[in-house]
């Protein structure tokens, strides 16, 4: 049965990695991949600073202004400690929502009848906007890091729970007629199939909730908390109208969400979960 | 016949249709039985209620009356001693080539595993290719992997539903010789599901004709043929076109030049 490998085409195993820069001309080469979204960035902020100055505000900050602001945030010892404060209570509302919402999606998915329960309950809390529950955090968790965790958890937790159940209702039947064949437990059904078909899927909603988790730091750290981002931007604001270091909070979120994403998609590269993308991307 | 493994008996089966108290009738009275060790297919137009046919057989579907029964039991459910090999894309895509053809060995010690998982890699050709994903093999190797799958389960019987059908014409003529050779060293039961005459005859010991919706059994054609056949021997193209006869088709393409 040599020859089998004579009919079989070998698709190229990485299809996603960059392709060898070749000469500077070539508009795919690594240099222009960089080249391209970093000229972007620097006709943007001209075009901040001289907008700025043309119009002759003196609230709105320059570029530089915020450059400074935030090396005032490092000398100071703030800028790290309030990353530090937003990132622990995203990460904690966030593994909040990823541990309940994947289960729970995985079982509402599964089951028919739980689904049928659950899923105006599920569409009912969604669309409240997590600031809304603003005065019920306070109120339930009062001054404590609690609060603002239990809204970004509100936040992150319905995208996941949401596409995991999109997953399991969409799970191609052949695998589950395998699974079903190799005579799997239940539990073993749950675990080494409906997950790992789901997955990917899975994956792409934890992205989603990453960055909806992340966009609600702001108002949640609005409340009873004096550390964070978000605080920051609340705190310049009102104690002497510091324009700078709020553009300078708005900056540090944006930039800490872009690398958060990129960490996410990063699980879609692992070898079990590939194969959900392909196609999807070059 | 004798010792029956698989029986067939007075089999209907109907769908709900469109429309509320419509009823689409599928299979009408299927009587068919396989003997142990045989390899037999079932040929029919596209949609006789083949694959139906074979869906009950394994246990996925209920059927609406009749009964199938494999060793004297009614089957109810699938079961891992009765292996099915799906059309395409039945393979995991999740697990890689060695895990995938693990994935029905459950109770063996790991040594075990190894050895089976590497017995049967062997087997379908695919030596060398343990570590890739499927997505990353082309679909007669999916095929190869969904195989030794089903095989190192060490079922009795293998159902295959269509298995080739998605594949290119050389790759499935060289996958129908794999199978046989497999077949014959392996001495499984197999039934096989195709559309295509010539496979069936190429494979069978013996064909089982559907007619069109509602699918019933027409026709039995044993293919008493020896093996290794040959596509050009008179014996293979008398079988052949006496499945085509019986299915009421035209051996000739194309009108009569005037």
């Amino acid at each position: 049965m040599n020859s089998a490998r004579a009919d079989a085409v070998v698709e190229q195993r990485s299809t996603s990695a960059i392709p060898p820069a070749r000469r500077i001309g070539d508009p795919d080469s690594l240099l222009w991949r960089i080249v391209r979204p970093v000229g972007m960035a620097a006709l943007f902020l001209t075009l901040w600073g001289l907008a700025v100055r043309w119009s002759g505000s003196d609230l709105f900050p320059t570029p530089g202004n915020v450059a400074s602001g935030i090396v005032e945030l490092i000398r100071k010892g703030l800028l790290l400690k309030y990353i530090v404060a937003s990132v622990f209570r995203v990460s904690w509302g966030f593994a909040l929502a990823v541990l309940i919402g994947v289960p729970l999606g995985l079982v509402l998915g599964w089951y028919s009848r739980a689904f049928q329960a659950f899923n105006p309950f599920i569409q009912i809390l969604r669309p409240i906007s997590p600031i809304a529950w603003i005065p019920v955090a306070i109120l339930w968790f009062g001054v404590s890091d609690a609060a603002p965790i239990f809204l970004i958890f509100l936040a992150s937790v319905f995208p996941i729970t949401v596409a995991t159940i999109a997953a399991v209702q969409n799970m191609q039947l052949v695998y589950l007629r395998a699974a079903q064949n190799f005579g799997l437990s239940t539990g073993e059904l749950f675990r080494q199939v409906i997950l790992r078909a789901c997955l990917p899927q899975i994956i792409t909603g934890i992205r989603i909730a990453l960055g909806v988790a992340w966009l609600v730091v702001v108002a949640a750290e609005m409340i009873a908390v004096n550390s964070g981002l978000g605080y920051l931007i609340i705190d310049a604001r009102n104690a002497g109208k510091r324009y700078d270091l709020v553009v300078a909070g708005m900056v540090m979120i944006g930039l800490i969400g872009l690398i958060l994403d990129l960490l996410v998609r990063q699980l879609e590269k692992f070898d079990e979960v590939r194969w959900g993308y392909i196609g999807r991307r070059k | 016949m004798k010792d029956a493994t698989v029986s067939i008996r007075n089999l209907s089966m109907r769908f709900p249709g469109k429309r509320a108290g419509e009823e689409i009738a599928v299979l009408e009275n299927v009587n068919a039985d396989v003997s142990r060790g045989e390899f037999v297919c079932i040929v029919g137009p596209s949609g006789c209620g083949k694959s139906t046919l074979l869906n009950i057989v394994g246990g996925f579907l209920k059927a609406t009356s009749g009964e199938v029964t494999v060793e004297g039991q009614p089957v109810q459910h699938p079961d891992p001693r009765r292996i099915f090999v799906f059309q395409e894309n039945g393979v995991f895509p999740w697990l890689n080539v060695h895990e995938n053809v693990g994935f029905g060995l459950r109770q063996e010690t790991p040594s075990e595993r190894q050895h089976i998982i590497a017995r049967y890699i062997d087997m379908v050709g695919l030596g060398g290719f343990e570590t890739a994903y499927p997505h990353e093999l082309s679909g007669g190797m999916r095929q190869r992997v969904e195989i030794a799958r089903a095989l190192a389960a060490n079922p009795d019987i293998i159902y295959m539903d269509e298995p080739f059908g998605a594949l290119d014409f050389l790759t499935r003529l060289k996958m129908r010789t794999d199978l046989v050779r497999i077949w014959q060293s392996e001495k499984k039961t197999i039934l096989f599901v195709t559309h295509d005459i010539e496979e069936a005859v190429q494979v069978a010991d013996r064909v089982l004709i559907m007619t069109a919706r509602p699918g019933t059994i027409q026709d039995v054609v044993d293919v008493d043929l020896p093996r290794p056949r040959h596509l050009d021997s008179p014996g293979y193209l008398e079988k052949r076109d006496r499945i085509f006869q019986l299915m009421g088709m035209s051996l000739r393409v194309g009108e009569t030049a005037a």
